[in-house]
């Protein structure tokens, strides 16, 4: 097998020999392309627990470091190296006693043993003595100073609230418009497809419009309200689903003396689970994610929702990026652990969509 | 009677705000005030109007580049995917996630990563001695850097076209490598036309999305569309009109304009389909 190339080998085991480095060309790909997609997120978390003086330092931190301490007769001090020319003795951990004019500091041996005086150095020549470490205040303050808990309740609200609507709205929906025979049918159907291709920036000014009228401003329902009139994509995906359900099925409902929404509820929803499933997962996400609505209708920081309360947050201390990335964090960590429960749903969804869509 | 929520909300929600929508572009409408007609003159401001011309060709711009961009990233991921790999779930889940991440979220990772002095992205540059750009400190490279941030969250894309690459038929492949095709020449000839339908469908939902792009560049410039106008595209300049500077009948002209271009666009794509999109044997 482990033949060199040469003409005279097999045509065989050439082609086995270029399949396997095909293989190995693959999975180097694959790790490269993993590692490019992964890195993002590992730095996300990575920043998030890194205090304030280590985010910014060059070369960065690639795990959390933290400046170690030292307690001195009770007080927590941090601790220093002094920088040396090279060659010259090693300089013990000193913590900074004094700073003094002209970039001058007195330092003190941070560790026991008070052998050595205080001495005066250059600040510039102090090195942060660190370690590896996880620093939480990024969480425990960039959860208080936007409004995390009251955010959170928000969003919740106004995603249940949307799937809610959205799926007894939909169903509904797309059960008339593929399992009973009506006159127009079929043409509210096109006008629902053709209804799809415009865009939400065109009903956007009069929508404002109508909520301000009706004093709806600042409240979730420009929000939610919508939402139980039905949306015509999931109408559409819903009754392509509804059209598989073979007839019979609702025939024999019918002898036994049910009425259509009898049907509806005990012979189609059941049957339909895992589209319905599908459409509440995206109806969750698209509010969870929702940043135009949100922007446009709420007003009050105590309203937001997650994604409006971060922009805003962002806006205002663009530098904070321990704690931008904390919060970003927690925002999107709901949505992973929901991907993780959920995948062959989501992952049905998209491909189903991608090809019938 | 089921039907009558999809009645009654094509009514409230769409055609009454679109009929309100395309009354308002002629209108002079401040929102306090009640509209005044004014005829084209919206328009004929809009035809006169740098910045419009400015977000037209910003957000040209990243449609030319981002879907493409998204495709080619996307359908590299899922050839890979697709040749039967261990793993293949680790690794189907690490390219797909991003996607998934919040929008407002991800553009606020992305601009640390992009920050030009501490993010990750400019520490690797400077690691292995290249320049350094200024991501969406620089008016050149700003696009440039929300493209390059378009294409981590194209998992949905790779989604779709593993799909369509399970369907291609297998044996295709070997008689071609019985007749001795090479790898090149297999992609061009099978690959690429089974999968056409897919990367047809998502040419055009890219194009839809490119034109009404807006979250990431609000969010990434705090609602300016800057550095100098260089992220301002038209549905950020449609909402600044809306909402900033309280032109709605300015941005209802706007809106019917990115309205007109959408459906020309998709009928192009749609009427010249036929020449480049292979659907089995289905027509």
């Amino acid at each position: 097998m482990a033949a060199s190339v040469n003409a005279g080998m097999p045509a065989g085991s050439r082609a086995r020999l270029r399949k396997r480095a095909l293989r190995g060309a693959t999975y180097a790909a694959l790790v490269i392309l993993g590692t490019a997609f992964t890195l993002p997120f590992f730095w996300l978390l990575s920043t998030s627990f890194k205090p304030a003086d280590r985010i910014q330092h060059w070369p960065p931190d690639i795990i959390p470091m933290r400046q170690v301490t030292t307690n001195i007769d009770g007080e927590i001090r941090r601790v220093y190296s002094v920088k040396r020319p090279a060659g010259a003795r090693a300089v013990p951990a000193v913590t900074i006693i004094k700073r003094l004019p002209g970039n001058r500091a007195v330092v003190y041996p941070a560790g026991r043993g008070f052998t050595v005086r205080p001495a005066t150095v250059n600040a510039d020549d102090l090195e942060p003595v660190v370690k590896p470490g996880i620093t939480w205040s990024n969480y425990t303050r960039g959860l208080v100073f936007i409004p995390f808990f009251r955010q959170l309740r928000n969003t919740l609200i106004i995603s249940v609230v949307s799937v809610l609507g959205t799926l007894i709205s939909c169903s509904l929906v797309a059960y008339g418009l593929s399992r009973i025979e009506w006159r127009g049918r079929n043409t509210l159907f096109l006008v629902l497809l053709s209804v799809m291709m415009l865009p939400y920036q065109v009903v956007m000014a009069p929508l404002f419009a109508v909520f301000v009228k009706l004093g709806w401003v600042d409240t979730f329902l420009p929000l939610t309200v919508p939402t139980f009139f039905g949306n015509v994509f999931f109408i559409f995906l819903l009754r392509q689903f509804f059209m598989t359900i073979p007839r019979d099925l609702s025939e024999a409902a019918k002898l036994d003396g049910c009425s259509e929404f009898d049907i509806y509820r005990r012979v189609i929803l059941p049957l339909a689970k895992p589209a319905l499933a599908m459409v509440g997962l995206w109806t969750f996400m698209g509010a969870w994610n929702d940043f135009l609505g949100p922007l446009i209708y709420l007003v009050d920081e105590a309203n937001y929702t997650l994604s409006l309360g971060l922009a805003m947050f962002l806006g205002q201390y663009g530098s904070e990026y321990g704690m931008l990335m904390a919060v970003s964090t927690v925002v999107t960590i709901p949505i992973i652990v929901l991907f993780f429960f959920t995948q062959r749903t989501f992952i049905q969804g998209i491909t189903l969509t991608g090809i019938k869509g | 009677m089921f039907c009558s929520p999809a009645i009654l909300g094509l009514l409230a929600f769409t055609l009454y705000p679109a009929l309100a929508s395309l009354y308002y572009s002629f209108c002079n409408y401040p929102m306090l005030k009640p509209p005044v007609w004014v005829g084209t003159a919206n328009y004929r401001t809009l035809f006169h109007d740098p910045v419009f011309y400015k977000s037209l060709s910003n957000t040209a711009y990243y449609a030319v580049f981002a879907t493409p961009l998204g495709m080619i990233v996307a359908f590299l991921l899922a050839l890979l995917l697709n040749q039967k790999v261990k793993g293949l779930a680790v690794f189907r889940t690490m390219f797909f996630v991003p996607s998934i991440v919040p929008m407002v979220a991800g553009s606020v990772l992305w601009l640390w990563l992009l920050n030009p002095q501490y993010g990750l992205i400019n520490t690797l540059l400077r690691s292995v001695g290249f320049p350094e750009p200024g991501w969406m400190a620089d008016p050149a490279w700003a696009k440039p850097a929300l493209i390059v941030m378009s294409a981590w969250g194209i998992g949905g894309w790779m989604l779709v076209y593993l799909a369509g690459l399970q369907d291609v038929p297998r044996d295709l492949y070997e008689a071609a490598e019985i007749d001795g095709a090479n790898l090149l020449q297999r992609a061009r000839h099978i690959t690429i036309p089974f999968m056409s339908p897919h990367l047809f469908f998502t040419l055009v939902m890219g194009f839809i999305g490119a034109a009404q792009y807006f979250t990431q560049a609000y969010v990434m410039t705090n609602g300016m569309g800057g550095p100098v106008d260089s992220t301002k595209f038209f549905s950020l300049y449609l909402f600044q009109n809306a909402f900033q500077y309280w032109k709605m009948g300015y941005a209802c002209a706007m809106a019917w304009i990115l309205f007109i271009v959408i459906l020309l666009f998709t009928l192009l794509l749609f009427k010249t389909s036929a020449r480049y999109v292979y659907y089995g044997g289905e027509r």
